[in-house]
């Protein structure tokens, strides 16, 4: 269970200070898949580096299983618009990587590696990079790299996934595919996944409940429960209640952007 | 194809030679006196009669400035890293570091000869002091530019600076690193030089200085292209062992992006 009450976040800025959420209030229960969406530049990526501890609130607290989150949390992963995989690894070595530096794999990583190598593979398989585990990043499309990221980000088993426009660099063939990827990971382990997108396709197609948040200085100013039955399939885009919900969606945003 | 690559493979001899055959040709042509501006036949004349000190000066050259810059590196990568650690030091360092590199070597060599002496010292400690610079740098800027997400997706994990610097920050310093060694290698040699020139009983420079006091010009030519030789041949040491070492800063440029 995640939770922001009332966070707000200032920071000083070139011409003063800058207030990127003001009074968030935000609750993600175990499990759940969460989108947030909003206008650009509305403080959504802010929200991911608070509720991973990167930085502290202005004021409000940040709370993970009802402990405040006071420095970075060791459980969460991570995946950005940009793939960010090391180009002297492999892509096995790139998965790796978190278990290098998590304990409590990080003690037994000498010893175990063999099995963690397997376990590297077995999350390359399910992404449908098992036949790339030995390639370099750079030998590999922007669509696969995304999908290393996403094993890396996983690796390690991590209670939280945060995802922070993990497809917006993707053509729109690639990014349904990998929304099936993301999909079906959810399903298979259970984490909970804070998603932060500005494809409101992508966070209805997804998420169990959507936030909207309002332009700077970030609000969630409506949240929306998703009712498509799961498993969902890419059929559900076309439905009419997907589209309705979309068209809503949007115009909510059209609204708060009005009001900045 | 394959004939296209030869081409493009011998394009240096080619231009090389070209370069003589032009001197060689104004040389004669307009007539240039030897002792202005000796033609490449009369130099390589120098260089086959003068082989033995040409050679013997060559490698007190050779290694002062190996063993300049072998410090520089040392001491260049350690100074990097901490100044690539922390923003208070690059701060606090680097107007000192600017200001220390603008001085002129040449002012500082006679500094060093009333300290150390004349000899090979002065010369190893310009060869340092000159291709020392780059070197810092090039290992800080490699440290300060790792990508703030990708610094964020390890911190996520719990870890430490050490950790960040270990798996990122010093892997990733590596093209920069090489880059630098090239650069700082080629400078080292003219440091390694203008400290001999100025006061030393060995090497090319002092070889020169002496020479030219002969008024022996080709054999003060033979001495600058025996150091371009020689500077061609460790930069082309350094480069191999880049391509070898940093593979992945070369491929990763034609990457497909994203």
């Amino acid at each position: 269970m995640i939770v922001l009450d009332n966070v707000t976040l200032t920071y000083p800025g070139r011409t003063g200070p800058v207030t990127a959420l003001a009074g968030t209030t935000l609750n993600v229960r175990k499990g759940e898949f969460a989108a947030v969406v909003g206008p650009s530049g509305c403080g959504k990526s802010t929200l991911m580096k608070l509720v991973t501890g990167l930085i502290r609130p202005t004021s409000g607290t940040v709370s993970i299983d009802g402990a405040e989150v006071k420095g970075p949390v060791k459980v969460a992963g991570m995946a950005f618009q940009h793939a960010n995989l090391l180009p002297w690894r492999t892509v096995l070595q790139n998965v790796m990587l978190p278990l290098e530096i998590v304990e409590p794999y990080r003690r037994r990583f000498s010893r175990d590696k063999a099995a963690f190598q397997d376990k590297a593979m077995a999350l390359l398989n399910v992404v449908g990079l098992g036949a790339f585990a030995d390639r370099f990043p750079w030998e590999m499309s922007g669509g696969m790299q995304q999908r290393a990221s996403l094993c890396r980000s996983l690796i390690h088993q991590p209670a939280l996934l945060m995802l922070d426009e993990p497809f917006a660099a993707l053509d729109a063939f690639t990014r349904e595919e990998l929304w099936c990827v993301l999909r079906d990971l959810w399903q298979e382990f259970g984490f909970t996944v804070i998603l932060v997108t500005h494809d409101l396709r992508e966070a209805a197609f997804l998420a169990d409940t959507i936030h909207v948040m309002s332009a700077r200085p970030g609000r969630i100013v409506e949240t929306r429960q998703v009712p498509f039955l799961r498993p969902r399939d890419l059929d559900v885009c076309y439905r009419a209640e997907f589209t309705g919900l979309v068209h809503e969606l949007r115009n909510k945003i059209a609204e708060v952007r009005q009001a900045a | 194809m394959m004939k296209k690559l030869s081409v493009e493979n011998l394009a240096p001899v080619y231009f090389t030679v070209a370069l003589f055959v032009i001197w060689e040709a104004a040389c004669r042509l307009f007539k240039i006196d030897t002792f202005i501006l000796p033609a490449p036949t009369e130099i390589f004349a120098a260089m086959v009669k003068y082989w033995w000190p040409l050679l013997k000066n060559s490698f007190v050259t050779l290694w002062t400035t190996m063993a300049g810059f072998a410090i520089a590196v040392v001491f260049g990568i350690a100074l990097g890293v901490v100044v690539g650690w922390s923003r208070t030091i690059y701060r606090g360092l680097y107007p000192v570091m600017i200001g220390f590199n603008s001085v002129p070597k040449v002012a500082v060599v006679p500094i060093l000869i009333m300290w150390f002496g004349i000899g090979e010292v002065p010369a190893i400690l310009t060869a340092f002091l000159i291709s020392f610079f780059p070197i810092v740098v090039n290992v800080a800027t490699g440290l300060a530019t790792t990508e703030p997400e990708l610094e964020d997706v390890l911190r996520a994990l719990g870890a430490s600076k050490l950790d960040i610097m270990r798996k990122v920050g010093i892997p990733r310093t590596g093209p920069y690193l090489f880059g630098a060694l090239k650069v700082g290698i080629t400078l080292a040699f003219v440091g390694a030089v203008v400290s001999e020139t100025i006061g030393a009983n060995a090497g090319v420079g002092h070889l020169m200085v002496q020479a030219g006091s002969n008024f022996q010009m080709p054999l003060v030519f033979a001495g600058l292209i025996s150091l371009a030789i020689q500077g061609i041949l460790m930069y082309a040491i350094f480069a191999v062992f880049e391509r070898r070492m940093v593979a992945w800063a070369f491929r990763s440029s034609q990457s497909a992006g994203g």
